[in-house]
């Protein structure tokens, strides 16, 4: 059965704000569909710009269900699955709470999937994952490597089968943090970002849309090929060396939201995704020469 | 009308007639309630898992994930306990949720267990405590009033939390306070009990494992997890029902260890809401421990308004009222009234002087 492709885009403004308002909208990313009720006019407008092309879901099943609420004070809160999870925000970060949120819910519930704290883009048909420290640029580099044409996966989630080892793509909207919304603005002709929110946790945050392509494919896997674990430096030029398995092992297992929640199926997983992957160091200092080391890697690989 | 989640419980099998919508649904509640992975395991013990929408499938396979790293966490933990407690030379009985998952209980499939609660004969209870706080156990910090409330007149010590592994033990010397209106014996709960499958550790006896939990839920307060703490009933009655001499001995041991009344509600409401089979005999017994008919009336309303999540996001106000009755009842059952006003007074106190600060 083939329908219409129903996305949040293409309903009009003030129907998104109605249903937003009212009984919630269902947005399908990836294997996960959200049901989002939020009656707060900006979050309606954002979701119209970086969910755009994402698809309505009207099975009436949603596997996450988050609604945001007005305190007054300027306060508002998010409940998932009708329930207090969080304490109250200021309203001025609503947008970056709720793509938290959704997170929270991700690492939370999904553990059909092994989960690994990872920026995850396709090219040619193997995935590249990059994991590693908070500041290490994985959302940067993974934005400029969208924006030079790689598929997006996640800026934060590798979604592993545990059984068969396929990574999945959500394709949601790419938080960047502080100097990296400039330093993308400039990269990366056409981006398209949302509202900057200040004082978050991790400073001004804004989004960036997954380009169109991405979102339509984002229900086709991939396996990985590549774990690259960046590290930003001060100066040097970009240089991938190679990192032994056992210690690639120790650096994912370590990056896992629920890696021990597996047992030993997620031990196996893990190896067998170690085994089909080049794992590599990335020490750079300048964006586009990280980028540029990358697709180089893509394309040796291809020859 | 019958409840969703309550029909599901009681009758597994009618999981395949839910459409998409009744499953969103369901799962919110669920959720709320920490009962999806019970959902998971019912629905594979009927045979119907594999009948079930993929969508539905993926979200209780996730739970299933989770509920089978506590019960790792549970064993490990145990081990651990086990270690610390080696020189101690007195039974350990372990209950609720790490007793369940050591028996091998059907229900601990899916149930999430977070902490260990153990029942150690009072005169050792200090002794168990600085062998746990030797082993890397703390307690959490608590201002002084707290740790004297706990010491004076709880049941258990203060909380003891490993430093490493923020996992918590519950040290126990009886089953409910000391001040409680009701008065189990917990030399008779040692003495019957029985050695579990983890060594060093006991359980205690089929009938008192009820009895306990019965008291927990209609006599304790704790109505947080109220409705999983039914479904843990429910899967008592089930599993002891192959024990022979279960339910001849029910009755008369609630009457020996002062449980009756408890046990009269966890009957009554598990059979009302789980439709959990019992003997005919169990129920007219168990007719001698009923409330006198005006606060039985009652109870017949505020129980299940309480245990029931409601399907709507905000908690309706007959709903927050039951549980705000059934909270100081239950402080009223644990405590003489002088000292319940003094209590809930100073806990007033400090909540006025939290919000102040």
């Amino acid at each position: 059965m083939t329908e219409a492709r129903a996305t949040v885009g293409a309903l009009s403004r003030e129907t998104l704000a109605r249903r937003l308002a009212g009984d919630g909208i269902a947005v399908r990313t990836g294997p996960f569909v959200t049901r989002l009720r939020l009656p707060l006019d900006e979050l309606a407008a954002s979701l119209r710009l970086l969910y755009a092309d994402f698809p309505v879901d009207s099975s009436g099943f949603a596997d996450f269900d988050v609604t945001a609420r007005r305190l007054g004070r300027g306060k508002i809160e998010f409940l998932i699955d009708g329930e207090r999870r969080f304490a109250p925000v200021a309203r001025g970060i609503a947008l970056p709470m709720l793509e938290w949120a959704i997170n929270w819910c991700l690492y939370t519930f999904s553990h059909q999937y092994l989960l690994i704290h990872a920026a995850v883009v396709e090219r040619k048909g193997r995935a590249l994952v990059m994991t590693g420290r908070p500041g290490a640029g994985k959302s940067t580099l993974c934005a400029a490597l969208v924006g030079r044409g790689w598929r997006l996966f996640s800026d934060e989630f590798a979604v592993i089968s545990p059984d068969d080892g396929r990574l999945w793509p959500i394709a949601r909207p790419i938080a960047l943090k502080n100097d990296s919304i400039e330093r993308i603005r400039r990269l990366v002709a056409g981006a398209v970002l949302g509202p900057t929110s200040d004082d978050t946790h991790k400073g001004r945050v804004a989004h960036m849309r997954a380009p169109a392509a991405s979102v339509r494919r984002a229900d086709e896997p991939a396996r990985a090929g590549w774990i690259v674990f960046p590290n930003r430096a001060d100066d040097g030029v970009a240089a991938l060396a190679p990192v032994p398995g056992g210690r690639a092992f120790f650096r994912l297992a370590d990056n896992a939201f629920n890696y021990h929640f597996h047992g030993a199926a997620g031990f196996e997983a893990v190896c067998r995704m170690i085994d089909a992957c080049d794992c590599l160091d990335l020490g750079y200092a300048d964006l586009e020469d990280a980028v540029a080391a990358l697709d180089r890697l893509v394309d040796g690989e291809a020859r | 009308m019958t409840d969703p989640l309550l029909a599901v419980l009681a009758r597994a099998e009618t999981l395949v007639e839910l459409d998409l919508p009744a499953w969103d649904a369901l799962l919110r509640r669920a959720r709320r309630t920490n009962l999806v992975a019970r959902l998971d395991a019912l629905a594979r013990d009927a045979g119907v898992f594999e009948r079930l929408p993929e969508r539905v499938r993926a979200n209780l396979v996730g739970a299933r994930v989770l509920a089978a790293d506590h019960r790792r966490m549970i064993r490990w933990e145990m081990n651990r306990i086990a270690r610390a407690l080696a020189g101690l030379d007195a039974p350990v009985v372990l209950l609720k949720g790490a007793a369940y998952v050591a028996a091998g209980l059907p229900f601990a499939d899916g149930r999430l267990v977070s902490d260990v609660d153990i029942l150690v004969p009072r005169e050792r209870i200090a002794e168990a405590e600085r062998a746990l706080r030797r082993h890397g156990w703390e307690h959490a910090k608590l201002d002084p009033y707290d740790q004297r409330y706990y010491r004076r007149w709880m049941h258990e010590l203060p909380p003891l939390r490993h430093g490493e592994r923020e996992t918590v033990v519950d040290v126990h010397h009886t089953i409910l306070p000391p001040t409680s209106r009701l008065k189990p014996d917990p030399a008779a709960l040692i003495a019957a009990s029985r050695p579990a499958p983890v060594a060093p550790f006991r359980l205690l006896a089929p009938a008192d494992m009820l009895l306990h939990a019965a008291a927990h839920l209609f006599h304790d307060g704790d109505l947080a997890f109220a409705l999983r703490d039914l479904v843990d009933l429910d899967g008592m009655m089930r599993a002891f029902d192959r024990d022979p001499a279960f339910w001849p001995g029910l009755i008369a041991r609630a009457r020996r260890l002062d449980l009756g009344r408890p046990l009269y509600y966890a009957l009554r409401h598990a059979r009302r809401l789980l439709a959990t089979p019992v003997p005919a005999a169990v129920v007219a017994g168990a007719e001698a421990f009923a409330p006198p008919p005006p606060l039985g009336a009652l109870m017949d309303r505020l129980i299940p308004a309480a245990l029931l999540p409601e399907s709507h996001a905000r908690e309706t106000r007959g709903r927050a009222a039951a549980r705000l009755l059934l909270y100081t009842r239950s402080h009223w059952l644990r405590m003489p009234p002088g000292l319940l006003a003094a209590h809930l007074a100073r806990k007033a106190a400090m909540r006025h002087a939290a919000r102040g600060a």
